[in-house]
């Protein structure tokens, strides 16, 4: 589907700050409050603003500051269906965070999330490798998140270092 | 020895200090300023061109580069200005690398002024350009722009001050302190006027990759005026490497020999380490300058907007990051108003009037701060606009 000028830049402005008021938005884009917000609708509708989420840094939060493995899947596709079928027999799965279908020495990317090691390695033994389409599993926890979808976690003092007025 | 004062040149003795010091004087001090008074991006130059310079270094570059700066980022910059503005200009002898577009401006001036010759300033202007010309040896004359025509000069406007003494006239699209952009029909009126007058044209274009509604047409691409015009550009604005220091002019091979000497003498070359940072900013692609230039836009939009809401009439500026509202609402004048306001509500802004005559009425916000500053800021203004 091709956007116009101005829902191109309502995506590019919401998905920077999805928090940011649609007055704002309106000012920003030049079109009034209400073209604004019927504008928006129709991105929504057309599942284009798909759902609007925070970036949350978990390893702050005592008690919640859980593992994320990435694992790559080796299956064998189905006729008729190929991937398809068992992404989904994956995704539906809630620890599921996200899946991706690859090109190179695998077939699935899988991303999850859990309370503990254990949790996601009993999760790979007891769920994941047991599909039938699944040959093989390579789990890799990560240790540290510096930079996730664009955010950097704990950027460096990047803070406004200009003397306040000049010419 | 007689006193200090008496050994110091006239010309320098006469310079008054610019206007904007004293509002950095009074808001340095203050805590939780919201700073609408800088005259720069808010942006960190991009990581790629950090990373050249610091490979530069690596790799132990630390030497002089030919007075008129390396061949290859003349070269870049000769093919840029002709991708971008379509003016052609041959990187062996008609480009020099400055420290920034005010070492640009300075050798400019130097190269064509004799004692006593004027060079037309048109008002609200940065503040560099007049004593710029009183150091060259010139005799700055002021015409002032009016928020009638928006802040576009009109050729009436410049006819007054003509003299047969004139020999320039400094030329700033997009404007700084009024953002004001001239579009292609009122470059080509200027230019009739310019040829009837036979005058060179110092063609200020730092902020040229700055604009937002119509596209930029550089002076020197109007017909007949390549030969008149020396085009000053530079990274700090577009490319946002204000600290780096590094800009160019172009001109024909006279002007540029002429200005080669004075930069060969008084300056040697431009640091080397920001003229390999620079090469890359020009050739690693356009993706940075675009991102910066869309958040620009839209800060712009929601700021003119918001400044008019809140009853501060304010023309939308074509170009460069600022925003020139009038403040003769508030029935204050400019340096009350950007005192008190400062003092009240701790936004910083500079006073038209720094900028000249006819700025007298209005303030210059700069609207390159975060999105949440400048709500902020708007809160505050408003606030102290209703009192
Ligand atoms: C109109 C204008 N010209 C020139 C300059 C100086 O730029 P540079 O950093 O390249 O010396 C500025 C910076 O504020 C400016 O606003």
């Amino acid at each position: 589907m091709k956007l116009s000028e101005k829902e191109l830049e309502v995506v590019e402005i919401l998905e920077k700050d999805a928090r940011i008021s649609s007055e704002d938005v309106a000012k920003m884009i030049g079109l009034s409050l209400q073209e604004t917000d019927e504008l928006i609708k129709k991105l929504e509708k057309e599942k284009v603003l798909v759902h609007y989420t925070t970036v949350v840094d978990w390893s702050k939060i005592d008690g919640h500051e859980g593992v994320t493995a990435m694992i790559d899947v080796k299956v064998t596709p189905k006729r008729g269906v190929g991937f398809d079928e068992v992404a989904e027999r994956i995704y539906r799965f809630k620890e599921v965070k996200s899946v991706y279908l690859m090109s190179g020495a695998y077939d699935l990317s899988v991303i999850i999330e859990g309370k503990s090691m254990n949790e996601v390695a009993r999760f790979v033994s007891n769920k994941l490798s047991t599909l039938d389409s699944v040959l093989s599993t390579t789990t890799h926890f990560i240790l540290k998140k510096y930079k996730h979808d664009g955010t950097i976690f704990e950027p460096l003092a990047e803070d406004d270092k200009r003397i306040v007025v000049s010419p | 020895m007689k006193q200090t004062k008496s050994y110091l040149a006239k010309t320098v003795e006469d310079l008054k200090p610019s206007g904007i010091r004293k509002f950095f004087d009074l808001a340095a001090g203050m805590e939780g300023v919201i700073s609408l008074g800088v005259g720069e991006p808010d942006f960190v130059t991009s990581w790629s061109a950090r990373e050249a310079a610091i490979l530069s270094l690596e790799q132990g570059f630390t030497s002089y580069t030919a007075n008129s700066g390396l061949l290859e980022l003349r070269n870049e910059v000769s093919s840029y200005m002709k991708k971008r503005f379509d003016v052609d200009y041959n990187p062996k002898s008609e480009i020099i690398i400055t420290v920034g577009a005010s070492q640009a401006l300075d050798i400019a001036l130097r190269a064509i002024l004799d004692p006593g010759d004027e060079v037309i300033v048109i008002e609200p202007s940065f503040v560099s350009y007049a004593p710029l010309v009183s150091l060259a040896g010139g005799k700055p004359v002021a015409v002032q722009a009016t928020e009638e025509y928006d802040f576009k000069i009109q050729t009436h406007q410049l006819e007054k001050a003509i003299t047969d003494r004139t020999k320039a006239i400094m030329l700033c699209s997009p404007n700084n302190p009024t953002g004001t952009m001239l579009n292609e029909k009122e470059l080509t009126e200027l230019a009739t006027f310019i040829e009837t007058h036979d005058l060179l044209v110092l063609s200020d274009e730092i902020y040229a990759e700055l604009a937002y509604d119509e596209p930029y047409v550089s002076f020197a691409a109007i017909e007949g005026m390549r030969h008149r015009t020396l085009l000053i550009n530079g990274f700090s604005k577009g490319f946002a490497m204000t600290g780096w220091r590094l800009g160019f002019v172009c001109a024909n091979e006279e002007l540029t020999a002429a200005m080669l000497k004075i930069h060969q003498y008084a300056m040697m070359c431009a640091p080397t380490m920001a003229q390999y940072a620079a090469l890359e900013a020009l050739k690693g692609g356009r993706e940075d300058v675009e991102d910066m230039k869309k958040s620009y836009r839209r800060r712009r939009n929601y700021f003119v907007q918001s400044l008019n809401d809140i009853g501060l009439s304010c023309h939308i500026p074509g170009g460069a990051f600022y925003a020139f509202p009038s403040i003769v609402s508030t029935g204050l004048s400019s340096e009350q108003f950007a005192e008190q306001l400062l003092i009240e509500e701790k936004v910083a802004v500079v006073p038209g009037n720094v900028f000249g005559s006819s700025g007298e009425g209005h303030i210059r916000c700069s609207y390159a701060s975060s999105m949440e500053q400048l709500q902020e800021a708007v809160k505050r203004i408003k606030r102290f606009v209703d009192k």
